[in-house]
Parts: C-alpha cells; structure tokens; sequence
C-alpha cells in the first residue's frame, strides 16, 4: 500500500495537469473586466447602493418609453403588475408576478440595458433603477436602499413557484 | 419560365438525348450541339442560381434586432440546413466580431483560469457532429390552436448543421475543473451579452466550442466566431458570439432562464432547465401552402428529430390518424439530429388529413396536441412538440390543419 501510495497522487495530479498548453493564463484583469455575473447569493455584485427613488430620475430619461412611467409596459411588455395571474387564462408574467430572484435585474439591468445602449448605467445607477422596478411591484418602500447586501435578502413573490423539468409527461408508447 | 428560352431548350433537348429519345444522331444542328455562348467564368466564393428563391422570411419588426426568422423547412432537402437559411434569433443584434480579437476566457471554479483565442481553440483535438438547434419557442403559437400556416411558421425555428470545434471537456480538464463546480454559465459577445447556466455534466458530455458550421466558419448571425454547441439542448443554450464560461457552484438565475424559456403550468409554477427538446416531426411535403398538381403519385417527405437521440420510426398517416403506415428513415440516423423520413403515396384526389409522429430511441411517441395540453395547461409557450396536420383539399391544395 506505501509503495502504492505515490502511484496514487501521480495519478491525481495527472487528472488536473495541462495536457495541451494551449491559450494563455487568465490574469485577474482579465476576469475583472470581463465577469460582470451576479449570483443569485449576490456573489458579483459590486460596492454602490441606491433607492427607488433615487432611479425614478434615469428611469423616466432611459426605461419610460419602452417599458411605461409605472413599469406597466409600452413598446415592450410590462416590468410590473401580473400578481395572482399565473395560474389564470392570461397570465401575466412580470419581474413582480414571476421572477424568482432580485439579483437576476441587476444582473440583466446591468449587461443589458437599456436596449439601445447597454452597460450604460453604473453601479449606483443599477441598483436605484433595480429598486424602483422592485417598487413599482410593491416589494420595497421608496427609500429601502438596495446595495450588495440588502438586494440578494429581497424574497420575490415568486420565489417558490419554479419546479423541476420531469418531462418526459407526454408521449408513452402507443400500439 | 427561364429567363433565356433558347438556353432552357437546349438543355432540355440534352436530357431528351440523354434519355434516349431525342433526334436521330447526325440530325441535330450545330446549335443543339454546342452552347452558342460561353458561360460564366470561374469564381472565387459561390451563390445560388438565381433562379432558387428560398428564403427566410424576414418579419417586420419596430426593432429588428430582437426578433427571429425562420428557415424555410418544406424548401429544404436532405438534413442539412443551409447555413444561409439556418434559423434566426437574436436579442439584441448581430455583433461584428473580428476573430484575430477575439478571445474565450474560461475561469471560476478551475485550477487554472485560462484565455484562448480563436487560434489556440483550432489548435486543439477537433470533433464534427451533425447536431439540430431547435429553439425552445418552436411552434409555440401552435399551444393556442393549430396555427402555423405552413411549416416554417409552425417548425422553422429548427436547423440542422453540422459543427466543428473542440469538445468542451477537453477545455475544461485544460484549466481543471474543480470538483464544486456543478454548473457553468455561457455569455455571447452581443451587445446584451446573453447568458445561459449549464449543468456540469452537459458540458463534460457532448458540448462543443464550435468554430465551423458545414464545412466553413460560422456564419455571423449564428455566433461568428464561437459558439457554444449543446446538443439536444434548447437552442438558447447554444450561445452565440461565445466569449466567457465561468464554472459556477449554482445556475445563475439569468434573464433567459427565470423570466424566458421556463415553462408555465396550469397550477400557475413553472419547470425551470427544461433543456432537452423532445422528439418531433413535421411533414414538409406536401404542406401548408402548397398545392398538389393533380391525383397521382406523390412521396410524403419530412423531418423528424429529438434531444434525446436517435429517431426509430416515423409514422404516417394519410386518413387523419384513422391508420398509420411506417415511413422509410434515410440512413445515417444520428442522434440529435434531423432524420428525413419519406412514404410513397398516391393520393386519390380526395380531401383528407395528413399527419406524422416521431418515435425516438427513449420510447418516446410524439404526443397529439391534446396530451400535450392536459399536461401543460395552455399557457406553456415553450417546447411544443405535438403532431402537426395538414389538410388536403379536394383541389390539392394544403393547408394548416
């Protein structure tokens, strides 16, 4: 077994060594500029903070016109609204009625919009405009401030309405 | 009509030789035996004849870089997909990306986060697979009521390829996975940098890190110069403009996979990673908005494909489900991948129903609408994959059943 035992480690190592050497070691500034995800234990999320009042200001400027003054939707659909029409004929999914997490509008917020310029907003721009579509849904007061550690505790009304895939439900053998 | 007669005649009166049946030798002219006129010169990179119109059709959108076209199934042949007609769907436009630029950063829960650019990813062991990318939105109008009126606007939001790159496993064990890693997300290069979560043990399955699609690089709108190839997989997954993987110990929870691509249930809750696409089939001929020329012989032909392998049987029936018949499957059947099914048929000229369904190598018998439905509720909008049948009518022509 001792004599074994190197054998073993080799063999371990191996498993984790480079085989081809190929690219190039990433450096932190690589990471840096390039990883902006934000998990949904906030884990990304950078220093900043901001109140839903503090975002009305840009929201009006750079989200109104697409999404509505209320979030009540526009040329594209609504932000806010929908509570307790899921399990009807029109549902109505929006970041109040169906989004799990709050980090996901950060997130989305963040490397996505607005649509026509995005990565425009920075990080105190984020969370204000992260906080007013939270309060637009009712699930945060007007000067609740959002930042690193308050949006990943915010429970979304929808937080537990997600299920696993157990497809296949359809499509047994027939004759 | 051609646009030059004299030419089509001559090729017509070719074959007519060919066939046997043309002039008696020494009798042709000294037109029907050589083209009166040189054709054109060689080229460097090449188009369709002119005369080939198959399209997608491009909808009109207030912003139309966020929207889809859809390939023009019923005018394609064989399971290749022309790149130039492959389905699209972007969020947010088509990025112009210069590969010399380019770069994938592979990093998180690794031992050695690491940069490749799209030289270093072609130097490493390549794989080519003939893989489907189906949109998780195909037919998902068809969830209200059978709607599509012909076969792109019911199943054009699938194509089939066939990829080239490096297998994601050997990226991964490159940089070394560390053993918390459970999940990975994938970001493109567009301007919304769209990302998507992935299981581990996908990506250390059958995943690619594509560079090529059928024969030359990706084209741009389907993620010039990477893309991340998931087979089975909702296409969304497949993510375009491929830039960043970071090895995760939790999904992310990102937009594309909370508020888009979950499916909503009759009890109001929504499965979450419904990744793989089930068995599917559609007939492309004859279908909506064709029309049968008269009585007579026809051959039935169509697509069937599933995320979860290979197909083992088509079935089809010309009586609107009364009896079904076993289609011919066109050898090689691959999994993940369109299989063209064929029937020969001699339609009677009456009005009647057509319609096929799938069997893939699970056991899995592509449902009806209705199963579907008691299953889901209505209000799923994803991954419908019922039957789809096309109506007949007594003058040949065909339409959305």
């Amino acid at each position: 077994m001792a004599k074994l035992l190197p054998v073993i480690l080799l063999t371990i190592c191996a498993a984790s060594a480079q085989k081809y050497h190929v690219g190039r070691a990433a450096t932190a500034a690589d990471i840096k500029s390039t990883d902006q995800f934000i998990a949904p234990d906030g884990t990304g999320l950078p220093p900043g903070k901001g109140t839903a009042a503090d975002g009305r200001d840009i929201y009006e400027r750079r989200c109104a016109r697409c999404h509505g003054k209320q979030g009540q939707g526009d040329e594209e659909g609504p932000l806010a609204g929908g509570k307790g029409t899921l399990s009807t004929a029109k549902p109505l999914k929006t970041v109040g009625s169906f989004w799990p997490y709050a980090t996901t509008i950060y997130d989305y917020v963040h490397r996505a919009m607005p649509f026509d310029n995005p990565g425009l907003l920075d990080a105190n721009q984020t969370y204000a405009v992260t906080a007013l579509i939270l309060h637009l849904n009712g699930i945060i007061g007007e000067k609740d401030e959002m930042n690193a550690q308050t949006l990943p505790k915010v429970k979304m009304p929808n937080r537990d309405g997600f299920v696993k895939d157990t497809r296949p439900d359809t499509g047994k053998k027939k004759k | 009509m051609p646009k030059n007669p004299r030419r089509s005649f001559l090729q017509l009166s070719g074959i007519a030789a060919l066939a046997g049946c043309g002039a008696q030798p020494g009798a042709k002219t000294e037109e029907e035996k050589l083209p009166s006129e040189l054709g054109k010169p060689i080229r460097a990179y090449g188009e369709r004849s002119q005369f080939e119109t198959a399209k997608r059709a491009v909808p009109d959108l207030k912003r139309p870089q966020i929207g889809s076209t859809r390939t023009p199934l019923a005018e394609t042949e064989g399971i290749i997909t022309p790149s130039s007609l492959h389905f699209e769907r972007h969020h947010a436009g088509v990025p112009e990306l210069d590969p010399a630029k380019h770069t994938l950063l592979l990093h998180g829960l690794v031992d050695r986060p690491l940069v490749f650019t799209v030289a270093d990813l072609k130097r490493l062991p390549s794989a080519s697979h003939i893989y489907f990318v189906e949109c998780a939105g195909n037919s998902g109008g068809e969830w209200k009521a059978p709607g599509g009126a012909n076969a792109a606007a019911s199943f054009g939001l699938a194509s089939c390829s066939e990829w080239t790159g490096v297998p994601l496993k050997i990226l991964l064990e490159e940089a070394g996975l560390k053993k918390e890693g459970k999940w990975l997300v994938a970001e493109g290069a567009d301007a919304c940098k769209m990302s998507r979560s992935l299981p581990i043990d996908k990506a250390l399955d059958d995943c690619l890190v594509a560079y090529a699609q059928n024969g030359e690089a990706i084209r741009p709108e389907q993620g010039y110069p990477l893309r991340l190839v998931v087979p089975g997989y909702e296409g969304n997954v497949n993510v375009k403009w491929l830039r960043q993987i970071k090895v995760v110990d939790q999904p992310n929870q990102t937009k594309d996979e909370t508020s888009k691509y979950t499916d909503l249930l009759a009890d109001g809750t929504s499965r979450q990673f419904t990744f793989v696409m089930d068995a599917k089939s559609v007939i492309t001929y004859p279908s909506g908005g064709q029309k049968l020329t008269g009585p007579g012989f026809q051959e039935i032909r169509g697509l069937a494909w599933s995320g979860r392998g290979v197909i083992d049987r088509v079935d089809v029936s010309t009586d609107g489900g009364k009896t079904w018949q076993k289609a011919a499957l066109q050898e090689p059947r691959l999994p993940k991948a369109f299989t063209r099914f064929r029937l020969p048929w001699h339609w009677d000229g009456k009005e009647t129903e057509i319609v096929a369904r799938a069997v893939d190598s699970s056991g899995y018998t592509q449902p009806g609408r209705d199963e579907l439905t008691a299953a889901r509720g209505m209000n799923s909008a994803y991954h419908y994959n019922g039957v789809k049948v096309w109506k007949i009518a007594a003058d040949g022509s065909v339409k959305n059943g």
